[in-house]
């Protein structure tokens, strides 16, 4: 029920596929359907091997090997995510661009003019999937760190006492092991990235995203726009199906819950030097340029500063955010539960339904939202004046309530992944052991469930909670009378050119984004340790 | 479903909705497109003058005119203000907006830039033209948009892309201008003259012809005064580099576009809403948007400033705006087929 409540904005989408658009259609199959079609596929394959690339690799050091600022990056590794892809977008335009400081020094040096040397161009299309890599690589990192940290220790005993080395081990056990995690986080980074409308729109590369609203603002045709959204959930919807198939049968509970203290892998000097270097690497490029670029902004040139309003964006910023990510747990939970105890087809069905808001750009999910809201409002108000004489006006619309909805819609899917990740590593002959010791269910949940699942239920919550605080498009058209959020003056500013002045903004939301970041590492390693305790 | 007794039933909804009621003071409702920063000051302003208090939302136009129409009658907005007269059109012809036929208005605001029957008015002028960098290129060899083809600018033009409404609205100018077929012809030959693919926004371009990418950008000039009055040294030495043509100036005049207002068909504080609509009309407040963001004042009377007026005096393209509106879909099909990323 809950589940087909949120359903509800992406079934809208899905019901205008039998919408007449007119001949609009064959005005895009003409001319530049093919165009969105093959750069939204290329910019997710690109951001794939990025974030495979950078997520587990780093995950798998930090977590099983052992070299110099290895506790640093354990939980440094996450601050990208505190950046929205748009706002790295701007800094590295800014940095990199023809016009911008790099260049400007090269054709200082030697005297070159345009077309005399080669650049990489950042404003294309491998330019916006490494962009969203960069700040979407720490979903895969944390996904698969914790699948590796929660690794049965015996497992890779075993492994190692067959004389595998580190590479094999990695390679033939811990990698397939911690597969459904890697996949877990890679769906939340693609889905992300087919959503993604700022960094593209402001590259000029046209994918399904943009060509949304191009439809939809430039055509003035919403029907066709609908449609191309519900497309793109047909394509996720094939993936995640795909990815079930592949599956198949296999299961990837552990055996055995021996999780001894982990001996790491000692690496070499020549070793720990390449670590390093991956994982400086990532830090770098994922945070301290695109921070520091801010941070500049901030200090030279930015003519907007922190005044008394900034309190109010905070406190907006921090409350809405609270309240989603506790409220989307409390709903993974809800739906996750329901699916291990119930497992029938329509609640499986519902609950996946749910969880594809992620992929849909949030404006169109905000209008999802916003339709049967306002409906709602205006049939209950017409009933009043009907019974009573009397109008209730808008209840719901604009105010934080549909907000929230919009909210738990567009980002179920994050909270969900990560709880089901946890639930999967408990084996349902774990429930079945302690029932037939007489353990009521209730008390199964609190006494085996809890303390194997708060690693997972912690991640969930941050997740939620730092997704929220980047949240623009719902956000700006949802929201309140004379209620601003931190990303919705950073948009303003950044939208009318203005980076400079926008970096204060936008720095707040990386600042007010760290503490919970470091807050879920800690969190995550000391679940470890209360396990090999 | 419960069977209460329609009493309690009005009770408790009313417990649900009493702080929605509270005690009637003068607002305006607003929903803006305009950003908070270049509203705000203006609508502070307007309630320490009358006493009226302004609620804003901002956000984009397309979106705030989804949530008016799906808001219905009920909506709480009584004033939608955008920063394109296309879009004002769009919410005149899905029926959300209402006539106001206010004489002091039509004085105020020339014909080309109210809608003919009153459902909205422009409140600044954004002007288009074409930018030079100086010393490579003399502007006696410009004349027109449309001349951009000529070979001699083959590979210098900068300009973002056709998903950017100013580049709608210019293309459905031409459009209106010389008609479908010759403005198709066109955009396909213009699209080979660009320097680079469209990326960025106005200032990029600005920005690009000024490090030497391209010899010409077509940008709306505020984003120009903008850079020029910029705290960043970099931004004023780019924009320094750059002059303004106005382009068309034997013909129908360079290509401009308004921010405007309409009071919405729902307004429940109709009366307000006009008060700030002729507020935001008063030469102050029009000299204001001159000063602070490099707009002209849509007001025939009201200076708009030293830095404006060093671009000179021009002709603006007298159509009627409504018309961009009207023409803007054919404007993006055009330019789809065009090849115009």
């Amino acid at each position: 029920m809950t589940a087909l409540l949120l359903a509800v904005p992406v079934v809208l989408v899905l019901s205008y596929l039998f919408e007449p658009a007119g001949e609009v259609w064959s005005h895009l199959v003409d001319t530049v359907l093919k165009d969105y079609v093959i750069n939204s596929l290329l910019l997710m394959l690109g951001v794939a091997i990025g974030v495979l690339l950078l997520g587990v690799s780093t995950a798998w050091l930090t977590s099983m090997c052992q070299f110099p600022g290895r506790s640093v990056f354990e939980w440094a590794l996450l601050l990208p995510m505190a950046i929205p892809a748009y706002i790295i977008a701007y800094t590295y335009t800014g940095l990199f661009d023809f016009a911008g400081p790099v260049q400007t020094l090269i054709r200082q040096w030697t005297g070159w003019g345009y077309g005399d040397y080669w650049f990489p161009e950042i404003r294309s299309i491998e330019g916006a999937a490494l962009m969203l890599a960069l700040v979407l690589y720490p979903y895969v990192y944390l996904l698969s760190r914790a699948a590796f940290l929660g690794q049965s220790i015996c497992v890779l005993d075993v492994s190692r006492t067959l004389g595998n080395g580190p590479w094999r081990t990695f390679f033939h056990v811990a990698l397939p092991l911690a597969r459904p995690a890697i996949v877990a986080g890679l769906s939340l980074a693609l889905m992300e990235t087919l959503a993604d409308y700022g960094t593209v729109q402001y590259f000029g590369v046209s994918t399904f995203t943009t060509g949304i609203f191009r439809t939809w603002y430039g055509l003035n045709n919403a029907a066709a726009a609908a449609q191309l959204s519900a497309l793109l959930l047909l394509v996720v919807f094939a993936l995640i199906i795909m990815e079930k198939i592949s599956r198949r049968q296999a299961r990837y509970h552990h055996t055995s819950q021996r999780h001894q203290a982990l001996t790491r892998f000692q690496l070499n000097a020549r070793q720990s030097f390449m670590a390093f270097i991956i994982c400086s690497g990532a830090l770098f490029f994922g945070f301290i340029l695109p921070a520091g670029q801010l941070l500049w902004w901030a200090l030279t040139t930015a003519e907007e500063s922190l005044d008394s309003r900034f309190v109010g964006l905070i406190t907006h910023s921090l409350m809405l955010a609270g309240a989603a990510s506790v409220l989307a747990l409390l709903l993974a939970l809800f739906l996750s539960y329901g699916k291990r105890q119930l497992g029938s087809w329509p609640t499986l069905f519902a609950v996946r339904l749910a969880g594809m808001g992620y992929a849909i750009p949030g404006t169109v999910i905000a209008i999802g939202v916003m339709i049967p809201f306002a409906a709602f409002d205006n049939a209950l108000d017409s009933w009043l004046r009907a019974q009573f004489g009397w109008s209730s006006g808008l209840l719901l619309s604009g105010t934080l309530v549909a907000l929230i909805f919009a909210y738990l819609v567009r980002f179920l899917a994050v909270s969900l992944q990560t709880v089901e990740a946890g639930l999967g590593k408990i084996r349902p002959t774990m429930d079945e052991v302690a029932r037939s010791m007489g353990t009521g269910s209730g008390e199964i949940v609190r006494r085996v469930h809890v303390p194997m699942l708060k690693g997972s239920l912690m991640t969930a919550l941050l997740l939620v909670f730092v997704d929220v605080l980047k949240e623009l498009p719902a956000t700006l058209i949802l929201r309140p009378f004379n209620y601003n959020t931190l990303a919705v003056r950073a948009y303003e500013l950044a939208s009318d050119e203005r980076l400079a002045d926008a970096s204060y903004a936008a720095l707040t939301i990386v600042v007010v984004g760290i503490l919970p970041v470091i807050l879920l590492s800690r969190t995550i390693t000391r679940s470890r340790h209360a396990k090999s305790a | 479903m419960l069977h209460l007794s329609k009493p309690i039933m009005l009770g408790l909804l009313l417990t649900f909705i009493a702080p929605s009621l509270t005690l009637a003071e003068e607002v305006v409702n607003l929903y803006s497109a305009r950003k908070e920063k270049l509203i705000k000051p203006l609508l502070d302003r307007f309630s320490e003058q009358t006493g009226i208090n302004v609620n804003l939302v901002t956000g984009k136009a397309d979106a705030l005119l989804q949530r008016l129409q799906s808001e219905g009658r009920n909506t709480p907005a009584d004033m939608l203000i955008t920063t394109d007269a296309g879009r004002l059109h769009r919410a005149k012809a899905a029926g959300v907006t209402q006539a106001v036929d206010s004489p002091v208005l039509k004085q105020l605001v020339p014909e080309s830039f109210r809608d003919p029957q009153g459902h909205w008015y422009g409140l600044s002028v954004r002007a288009r033209p074409i930018l030079y960098v100086k010393g490579k290129v003399d502007p006696a060899r410009l004349s027109t948009y449309e001349a951009l083809i000529d070979p001699e600018w083959d590979n210098r033009i900068c300009i973002r892309s056709s998903g950017n409404i100013y580049n709608q609205s210019l293309v459905a100018s031409m459009i209106a201008a010389n008609g479908a077929e010759a403005t198709e012809t066109w955009a396909k030959a213009f699209v080979n003259q660009f320097a680079r693919p469209p990326k960025g926004g106005d200032r990029d371009q600005i920005k690009a012809a000024a490090a030497g990418l391209c010899d010409i950008a077509v940008a709306n000039t505020y984003y120009l005064a903008g850079m020029l009055t910029s705290k960043d040294q970099a931004q004023r030495d780019a924009a320094g580099k750059l002059a303004v043509f106005w382009p068309n100036q034997q013909g129908r005049g360079a290509h401009v576009n308004v921010s405007g207002a309409t009071v919405t068909k729902a307004a429940s504080n109709r009366e307000n809403a006009i008060k700030l609509l002729e507020f935001l009309l008063n030469p102050a407040s029009q000299a204001w948007y001159a000063e602070t963001n490099g707009e002209f004042p849509v007001r025939a009377d009201v200076e708009p400033g030293e830095l404006l007026n060093g671009w000179g005096e021009f002709k603006m393209d007298k159509l009627n705006l409504q018309q961009l509106g009207l023409l803007n879909p054919d404007a993006v099909r055009l330019m789809d087929r065009a090849g115009w990323k």
